[in-house]
């Protein structure tokens, strides 16, 4: 075994065990943190592959924003633990039957001789000067151009979309318009009033004083 | 000498020369953080008409007498606190820290992983610094502690945006996400480094850079007066300095990135004077400074400003000098922008 062979197995057991967490853990701020955990070491797996763009855009994007966005909403909701636990066991009938499903079509399709390791040939090692993120950005720009494209136009109505349906202004928050504050001049605020500085003071008079 | 150790131990040597690299970088740096937070409190003292830390060895060995008072201190886990996070936020918050420095460019040749994402690489680890501020927040179990570490998360998370589009201009420019070759984009001189052709993204990305590192006026995530110290109230001793050093250690990464993208890293801004490291430096120093007079200067931002401004201001403004940079590009005046 070469060296990389030992830094491959470390990252897949470490990857494993994150994923296997991610799904038994009982807090579920630590299950988002092993998922952190699972992104890295994925990235670190595909650093092995010399697809070093792939893998720090896989930081950047999953572990530096979608699940920093994750945590924040998991740590927002207070929630109840033991109320998730409950009635977690009537599923099983359902559940069973799917897991078990599940497992023999993945069993299935990974056993087939589509994914056997002789089907795939073994990545070439690239000359010194070779520029990964080069390379990948001419195929977006000229072979994959429509499906680039597409695909960020899909993103695009996404977001638009996510912030359509969320954006309520209520009517009752203090909202601060920003323009309208510069435009305030001195006299919308203050009014000046001329007056004498020492004023006569007025006796009081006797009915008035009765009437008290 | 180096030829009869390498021999001697064999296939351990990569590492073991790999590991003495990463100590002649982290050393220097950690000594830089310490004499920081002295300068900070000198530079503030000066401004302020007073004189600073001036006692323990006439002021230079404040930073030591410091370090080994919080080393003495005790760390107190707070008995409602998740132990194992509150002890992992400290670490996720200097790790990253000091893990974009693989692929600073000291020198021509300095460098410990000249790598050809190195842009991309500095973005992502950057971006994992703000778990630290997460965890911590979340761990502590206290509502100041999770308050500031909500702000800071959001703030960290918006800023981030207008630096990753500041870089984009740079890159554009340069060509390359390699730092080495973007501070050799810009030789020639004071006036060819990119903070001329690319100005508005200069200030958009400096200002970003005191944001994300919750430097004062945007440090509403410790905001003393409010949250009195937002995600680090509950933590003590060492576990406190950790996050001090951190966030110091940011500083320094910032100040230094500003400067290899900029203001032309190691390049000597005048044709008669040799490019050398102590340019950077120098650079280094100065953008550094910039942080403590901002510090000793503006009031405090109030916490919808900070959004609007990050969001409504210069994500804006980089967007349209990105188009403007693309433009330029296809016409004759490309070389200005190259």
């Amino acid at each position: 075994m070469i060296f990389q062979d030992y830094v491959f197995y470390a990252l897949a057991a470490i990857l494993l065990f994150a994923g296997l967490r991610v799904i038994t853990s009982r807090n579920p701020v630590h299950a988002a943190l092993f998922l952190v955990l699972a992104f890295f070491t994925a990235a670190g797996i595909w650093l092995l592959l010399e697809a070093e763009f792939l893998a720090i855009a896989l930081v950047l994007v999953y572990v530096g924003a979608v699940m920093v966005l994750f945590l924040f909403v998991i740590m927002m909701l207070d929630i109840n633990l033991d109320r998730l636990r409950e009635g977690f066991w009537n599923a099983l009938p359902v559940a069973l039957p799917v897991g078990i499903l599940m497992a023999i079509e993945m069993v299935m399709v990974l056993s087939s001789k589509h994914f056997s390791a002789d089907m795939i040939n073994a990545p070439v090692p690239k000359p010194a000067g070779y520029s990964n993120t080069a390379e990948i950005g001419s195929q977006l720009y000229t072979d994959y151009l429509l499906p680039f494209e597409l695909a960020s136009v899909v993103l695009l109505v996404a977001i638009v979309a996510a912030i359509a349906l969320t954006l309520r202004e209520r009517k009752d928050s203090k909202f601060i318009d920003p323009a309208e504050q510069v435009k305030v001049k001195r006299a919308d605020r203050v009014r000046i009033v001329s007056m004498p500085a020492e004023k006569e003071i007025i006796a009081v008079t006797e009915p008035e004083a009765e009437k008290k | 000498m180096i030829a009869e150790v390498q021999t001697l131990l064999g296939p351990v040597w990569p590492v073991i020369w790999t590991l003495i690299k990463i100590m002649a970088i982290v050393v220097p740096l950690m000594l830089a953080v310490a004499y920081l937070t002295l300068a900070e409190r000198k530079v503030i003292g000066f401004m302020q008409v007073r004189l600073g830390p001036n006692r323990v060895g006439y002021g230079w060995l404040q930073p030591v007498a410091d370090g080994i008072k919080l080393l003495m201190k005790e760390i107190i886990i707070p008995s409602a606190a998740n132990r194992a996070l509150f002890l992992l936020g400290p670490v996720l918050a200097i790790a990253p820290a000091f893990a974009a420095w693989a692929v600073v460019p000291f020198d021509l040749t300095l460098v410990l992983a000249d790598i050809d994402a190195g842009l991309l690489y500095i973005l992502a680890m950057t971006s994992v610094g703000v778990y630290g501020v997460i965890i911590a927040g979340w761990a502590s179990n206290s509502k100041y502690a999770f308050l500031g570490a909500l702000r800071s998360a959001a703030q960290i998370v918006s800023y981030e945006i207008a630096m990753g589009f500041a870089l984009v201009g740079v890159l554009m420019s340069a060509n390359s996400l390699n730092l080495g070759k973007i501070v050799l984009a810009q030789s020639g001189g004071f006036w060819q480094w990119y903070w001329l052709p690319l100005f508005p993204l200069f200030v958009v990305y400096f200002i970003s850079a005191v944001a994300e590192t919750n430097r004062a006026p945007f440090d509403v995530a410790e905001g003393e007066s409010e949250i009195v110290a937002g995600f680090h109230v509950e933590y003590s001793g060492m576990a406190f300095a950790v996050f001090f050093l951190a966030e110091y250690a940011n500083m320094i990464l910032v100040a230094m990135l500003a400067v290899l993208m900029f203001l032309g890293g190691w390049l000597s801004p005048v044709p008669f004077l040799p490019d050398s490291i102590l340019w950077l430096l120098l650079k280094v120093a100065a953008l550094l400074f910039f942080f403590l007079w901002f510090r000793a200067t503006f009031p405090r931002y109030r916490y919808d400003q900070i959004m609007r401004l990050g969001w409504k201001v210069f994500i804006p403004v980089t967007l349209v000098w990105i188009l403007f940079v693309g433009a330029m590009m296809q016409t004759p005046w490309a070389y200005l922008f190259h």
